[in-house]
């Protein structure tokens, strides 16, 4: 196999013409180099979309009231109502699927008036009431200081976590925020953290201006009695969240009295459908990738196995030759294969770390850009793609040189002899 | 037996080519017994099937009828591979266009059959230039064989048929494409292989060359006409030096 005399062959092969050697093996090389761009650039896409939804848990999902659609119990359709701290007890005395529960609820004058106040400044920002849970199903990097925990929950403290543009707008830059009073709707709370989001874009904006406070101060502060604004849950390990689902929103019907056919009454969304749903379409993606990618290389195959059919026939008296001095017929198809499978995998492997390397350059682009990049993330070739195209090339390499090999044995060797 | 008296042993030997509805009758059963040693000329007319001869001798091509025994090895329809391994083994060509690969040098061109026997590369370039040596071509190693003379390539080419260690040596018209001075030097060459013990054939169109052998065989309508031995191939000699003068 690695015999001289073999690489003299093969290189001889390929230097007697340089141009034809060259634009089929460019062949193999372009359809590699596309095959790697776009698997790469499908992989920045996805990338990019998953960003999107930041770091929250594909498990969980979202529960809240809407207005009843149907008549039930003497009540009316069209009716309005709210869960309450009860729901969330029920919920975790009989789901047995749930991980994690936070009832959240959002202040008043969300928007609009300026509400929050500290010395001469002022704005207006979201505020939320949360457990130290809701951390865990849709996590945000705290930069300073901690998020709620369990015994502001308790003891009702007025203390808050701000986002990080409420800081920003109410905080010089060399201010520490931790341990300082802003005033929220009237009342004084202490910061005792930083939070800013970890997705992109708007969602991450709409983060980055919430202030969040303990649920249970909110609800008493603000006067909101045992109300429940709207739930985030997580399902078990091994548990489907859908299952979870609808196991919460047939619970909240029958304790709010609310027809069991009447699906819209509870409304919910689920994470994991959307997961799936965007799993589908970039496996759908990657496998047209595919399918073109290899398409592409084919062709550049084809083109080989072509030029070593002409290598072949060129050779004829060579060969003949070669075999009246004893060369068995495995000799020269095993010369010929190892002949295609070399360009095959020389010019591939070039493609490869040519389209490697665009995607390397357009990463470190991106990255330069910053945030703004928007749908496209770290486009990237992982290595067992990249193996496994290299190996597909070695086979390719393989199959485009079986032809022209059991044409140059065919050929009886007396008729190779005599060949001009 | 047989081993010991016949190198080369064939009975009613036949051989016909067939192109389209055509078929030509080439040889129409030869019979023929060639003792080990033996140093022999095959003549003809053009045409006669003496190249058709060697070829079948040599295992390149097949016959249609007849038995064909080389070394004590019957030579029936058999695999490529193993045609491939009597060639290497037993048999030693030289051509009349000398037919060396033209990207080797003089050195790899003789040691290729060694390859195909998967010797090191060290060991048969070792072999090759022994062999080269004996040629008087050492300083010619590594030349190319575009640089080299038709005696040159041709004693390369023996060089080359010799170095498997082959039982016979089949060679057609190997003088063919040389001067006569060049190829009374390619004839001494053989005469000493043949010296050492191995069996050579030749294929030729002039007398000198055939003289130069211990029998002559002339082919005529596909059969042996004439098969001449030893003395009398010396009286054709002196003829032939008759009328040279
Ligand atoms: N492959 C072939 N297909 C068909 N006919 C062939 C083939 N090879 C040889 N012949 C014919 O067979 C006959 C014998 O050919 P061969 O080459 O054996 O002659 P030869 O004695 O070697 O002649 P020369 O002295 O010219 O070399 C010729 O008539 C030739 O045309
Ligand atoms: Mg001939």
């Amino acid at each position: 196999m690695f015999d001289r005399d073999r690489w003299q062959e093969i290189f001889e092969t390929l230097k007697k013409n340089k141009m034809r050697t060259f634009f089929t093996a460019f062949g193999v090389f372009w359809g590699i180099f596309m095959l790697m761009i776009m698997l790469g650039s499908g992989e920045g896409l996805r990338k990019g979309a998953s960003s999107g939804m930041g770091d929250m848990a594909t498990n969980s999902m979202f529960m809240w009231t809407q207005q009843t659609t149907m008549p039930y119990k003497g009540f009316p359709r069209g009716r309005f109502y709210n869960f309450n701290n009860a729901d969330t007890r029920a919920m975790i005395e009989n789901i047995d699927g749930i991980e994690y529960i936070a009832p959240r609820i959002q202040g008043r004058s969300a928007t609009g008036d300026n509400n929050v106040v500290r010395g001469e400044r002022t704005g207006a920002f979201n505020i939320q009431g949360d457990y130290p849970a809701y951390n865990l199903i849709d996590p945000m990097n705290i930069n300073q200081g901690r998020f709620i925990n369990d015994n502001d929950i308790a003891l009702n403290r007025k203390v808050a976590v701000i986002g990080q543009r409420v800081r920003n707008e109410m905080f010089n830059a060399d201010e520490n925020p931790i341990g300082e009073y802003i005033r929220i709707n009237g009342v004084y709370f202490q910061i005792v953290g930083v939070a800013s989001s970890r997705k992109r874009d708007h969602q991450a904006m709409q983060d980055n201006q919430n202030i969040y406070i303990p649920f249970t101060t909110l609800q008493k502060t603000y006067n909101y009695g045992d109300i429940v604004g709207w739930y985030s849950i997580t399902a078990r390990k091994g548990t489907s969240v859908a299952d979870v689902e609808t196991r919460a929103k047939a619970l909240m019907r029958k304790r709010h009295n609310v027809h069991p056919d009447d699906t819209r009454a509870v409304g919910s969304f689920n994470v994991e459908n959307e997961f799936l749903k965007m799993n589908r379409l970039f496996a759908g993606i990657s496998g047209l990738i595919w399918i073109v990618g290899i398409g592409t290389l084919m062709a550049g195959v084809i083109g080989i196995s072509n030029i070593m059919l002409v290598v072949i026939k060129e050779r004829t008296k060579e060969i003949g030759i070669q075999r009246a001095i004893g060369a068995r017929p495995w000799t020269i198809v095993s010369q010929i294969i190892t002949e295609s499978v070399f360009l095959t995998t020389f010019a591939g492997y070039l493609g490869l770390v040519a389209g490697v390397g665009v995607i390397e350059l357009v990463n470190k682009a991106l990255q330069g850009a910053g945030d703004s990049a928007g749908m496209f993330k770290d486009p990237s070739v992982s290595f067992h793609v990249a193996v496994s195209a290299l190996v597909i090339l070695i086979i390719a390499g393989v199959i485009a040189g079986i032809i022209p090999a059991r044409k140059a044995v065919k050929v009886k060797p007396i008729e190779a002899l005599r060949y001009e | 037996m047989l081993q010991t008296e016949n190198m080369i042993h064939l009975r009613g030997l036949h051989k016909s080519y067939v192109t389209g509805s055509n078929s030509l009758h080439v040889l129409k059963g030869i019979d023929l017994h060639i003792a080990p040693g033996e140093f022999v000329s095959i003549m003809g007319s053009s045409g006669s099937g003496k190249s058709t001869l060697l070829n079948i001798l040599g295992i390149l091509d097949n016959y249609d009828q007849g038995q064909y025994t080389l070394a004590g090895n019957p030579i029936v329809k058999m695999s490529e591979t193993k045609a491939a391994a009597f060639r290497n083994q037993l048999i030693g060509f030289v051509f009349q266009s000398f037919n060396l690969i033209s990207f080797k040098n003089a050195l790899e061109n003789v040691a290729l059959p060694l390859y195909y026997q998967k010797i090191s590369r060290r060991k048969r370039n070792q072999m090759a230039m022994e062999y080269l040596d004996r040629m008087g071509l050492a300083d010619w190693a590594n030349h190319m064989p575009n640089e080299l003379s038709g005696g040159q390539k041709q004693r390369i080419a023996i060089a080359r048929a010799l170095i498997s260690k082959p039982k016979v040596i089949l060679a057609d018209e190997p003088t063919g494409a040389l001067d006569t001075q060049t190829s009374y030097e390619v004839m001494d060459i053989l005469k000493e292989v043949n010296a050492q013990g191995i069996t050579i054939l030749i294929v030729t169109h002039e007398h000198d060359i055939a003289a130069m052998t211990n029998r002559i065989i002339r082919l005529r309508d596909g059969v042996i006409a004439e098969d001449i031995r030893n003395g009398e191939v010396k009286k054709i000699k002196e003829m032939a030096f008759a009328a040279a003068i």
